[in-house]
């Protein structure tokens, strides 16, 4: 008797120390931000805008991790260890589209809201995709960072990198649907530096030569946009050509300390893994669903809508001019 | 003999003067003297590395490895830039020359004492060289920023006129014709290249001599490989990729015979300008960039073609004078 009432007394307790566990894990979300590699400095940043979203949400904690190198299967060691610590969600950039997918459908199997950011996984590897941009809004970007300079309108030149780049390619077709919206602003030319410096230097010369009146050069190219720059800067040129397009903050930041580029755009890796961590608690917590058409909460970040392949572009490349460019210089 | 060379670099001359007058009629300004003096600076680089690699055919051999051992030369001057900005340019530059040089003599000792073909060496330190600059930077870039003023102020800066690039490129034209024709490390070159056998009997070591020529083409590269950096205002893995074929082209227009022993610093600089000229007209003649690549392509296999007609060595006919005679 006395030992029955001792054994109930028992079941009630540990029934109501398994409640108050997974009240407990309820108050304190897990979400792993996996990375390509660790010691990126983008990623690094990816991760701050994670703490950053952690810290709004309150009741998040943010397990930063990664392989040392950016290989899928490091990555596949990591996802797996996460499954073995149940951790609530998974945001990862995969360094493989594929390679990935059975680990991660198995966390998906075990209950793991499993997200992928910046560099994609096959669809049924993940439940949504968040992209940092989109191909219409960098398209608009690079046109509208040239034009904003030039209010009365004006002739500008672009120097893609190789006439096959798929990237270049798809943003200058969309630069060149969103033109009538810049009234003024010319097209001249569009040259092809095929991502080497001295080719990219030596084209961007040619511009100048050719259009004298040009105004702005346009290099959605890291390695076009430098060269078109420095060609400026020993061509004399600097304030009557302005440098702009996609480029890194700490390969950018001698032209615009140079004045030879006024502004440039590039996605911003704090927003990035910020937006991830919003999506990923959301998704998580059941506050949405991902589906093709839903839209789901990105904080200050506004909201995600996504396509039918459950993929969404976060916002307009982030603009990085000489008001910024000290504090982003160091980080990528 | 004399003769003929002249005339070879006449008829390439009257090349590059056709070449300037088709460009003219498309864009007139490129014919300015100041454009043009533009142009000779943006060619300098291909000048040295011409030089080099003349030497080097000229032994029967051939470098594959300049543009790697320019971007890694250009890599580690840049990465000690940055880590001490305050160290002057002149020790810069004997580093750059000191490592091109070391580098320049791996794949000379290589050669020489291993006896491997030098395509097969070059191509392998060219892949080396490329590889030590990953590990060196981790593929990170140095950017302009974080270059100090004076480092890149130094190919820029000018004399009478003309930047220290032209300068440089001028000084190693002038310096180069006289070692190849006055001296007997030059001599040796030629005699290595035109016979080999007929030099080792005249007390020539072949081996040396194709050593000599790799170092030579080695400290060209090195001196470049800061000059470019500088220039351009950046270091990373790739810069220069698929320079060492443009480099080779020129020496092939500039008239360098690929089986050896024949060549001079003149066809080279030539060569190089020939090359240059039609990259820098491509951009400001407004042909279809779908174009430039098969017209550059095409102006190469004219000029060697022309070249390869009039270097044609007549046949000697020893029994004409007999059949007359008789």
């Amino acid at each position: 008797m006395f030992r029955r009432t001792f054994t109930t007394l028992l079941a009630g307790l540990s029934v109501s120390a398994g409640l108050m566990g997974s009240a407990a894990a309820a108050e304190d979300m897990r979400i792993a931000l996996v990375v390509k590699a660790l010691g990126i400095g983008f990623f690094e940043a990816a991760a701050k805008g994670a703490e950053e979203a952690a810290e709004e949400l309150g009741d998040v904690e943010i397990i930063y991790t990664g392989p040392t190198d950016t290989t899928a299967e490091g990555q596949i060691e990591v996802i797996n260890s996460l499954i073995a610590q149940q951790v609530d969600a998974i945001a990862i950039s995969a360094n493989d589209t594929d390679a990935l997918v059975p680990t991660l459908k198995k966390a998906m199997q075990r209950g793991i809201t499993v997200i992928s950011w910046d560099s994609g996984v096959a669809p049924e590897g993940r439940q949504m995709h968040l992209n940092p941009s989109s191909n219409p809004l960098i398209g608009n970007m690079i046109i509208k960072l040239a034009a904003d300079e030039l209010p009365e309108g004006g002739e500008v030149a672009v120097l893609s990198a190789t006439t096959t780049s798929t990237n270049q390619n798809i943003w200058i077709e969309e630069m060149n649907k969103v033109m009538d919206n810049y009234p003024g602003v010319e097209v001249v030319a569009t040259v092809y530096g095929d991502d080497l410096a001295d080719k990219s230097y030596r084209e961007a010369q040619g511009l100048m030569q050719s259009y004298p009146d040009l105004d702005a050069i346009i290099a959605p190219t890291s390695v076009g946009i430098v060269a078109a720059a420095q060609a400026v800067v020993d061509a004399g040129k600097v304030g009557e050509v302005n440098v702009t397009g996609l480029g890194l903050p700490s390969e950018m930041a001698g032209a615009i300390e140079s004045g030879a580029s006024k502004s440039f755009a590039i996605w911003n890796p704090i927003d990035l893994g910020y937006s991830a961590t919003m999506i990923a608690h959301a998704l998580a917590s059941g506050e949405a669903e991902a589906e093709p058409g839903a839209e789901i909460p990105m904080g200050r970040m506004g909201s995600l809508t996504l396509d039918e392949n459950n993929q969404g572009a976060m916002a307009d490349p982030f603009v990085y001019d000489e008001s910024n460019i000290d504090e982003f210089k160091s980080i990528f | 003999m004399l003769r003929l060379l002249a005339s070879r670099e006449a008829l390439l001359l009257g090349a590059i003067a056709v070449l300037l007058a088709l460009i003219a009629t498309r864009f007139p300004a490129f014919v300015a003297p100041s454009n043009l003096a533009g142009v000779f600076n943006d060619t300098a680089p291909l000048i040295l590395l011409a030089i080099g690699q003349m030497i080097v055919i000229l032994t029967k051999c051939i470098d594959l490895s300049v543009a790697a051992n320019l971007a890694l030369t250009g890599m580690v001057v840049a990465m000690i830039n940055v880590a001490a900005p305050g160290v002057p340019v002149v020790v810069i530059l004997a580093v750059a020359i000191g490592l091109g040089t070391l580098l320049g003599m791996v794949n000379g000792i290589l050669v020489w004492k291993l006896d491997i073909p030098p395509i097969v060496v070059t191509l392998g330190t060219m892949t080396i060289f490329r590889g030590i600059i990953f590990l060196l930077s981790e593929g990170s870039w140095v950017n302009s920023h974080e270059m100090s003023p004076a480092f890149k102020a130094f190919p820029r800066a000018e004399i009478l006129g003309q930047p220290v690039l032209s300068w440089i490129a001028v000084l190693a034209v002038i310096l180069f014709a006289v070692v190849m024709t006055r001296t007997s490390l030059g001599r040796a070159f030629y005699a290595v290249g035109g016979n080999p056998h007929a030099a080792t009997y005249t007390g020539i070591d072949v081996g040396k001599t194709q050593f000599w020529a790799f170092t030579i083409s080695g400290a060209l590269a090195g001196l470049t490989g800061y000059l470019w950096v500088s220039r351009y205002a950046v270091a990373y893995v790739d810069i220069a990729s698929g320079f060492e074929l443009d480099v080779v082209a020129a020496c092939v227009i500039g008239g360098i015979s690929i089986a050896g022993g024949i060549g001079t610093v003149g066809g080279a600089l030539l060569g190089a300008i020939f090359l240059g000229v039609i990259k820098n007209a491509l951009p400001v003649v407004n042909i279809s960039p779908f174009w430039q690549l098969a017209i550059s392509g095409s102006a190469i296999i004219i000029a060697v073609a022309v070249n390869a007609r009039a270097s044609r060595s007549k046949g000697r006919i020893i029994l004409k004078t007999a059949e007359h005679a008789a």
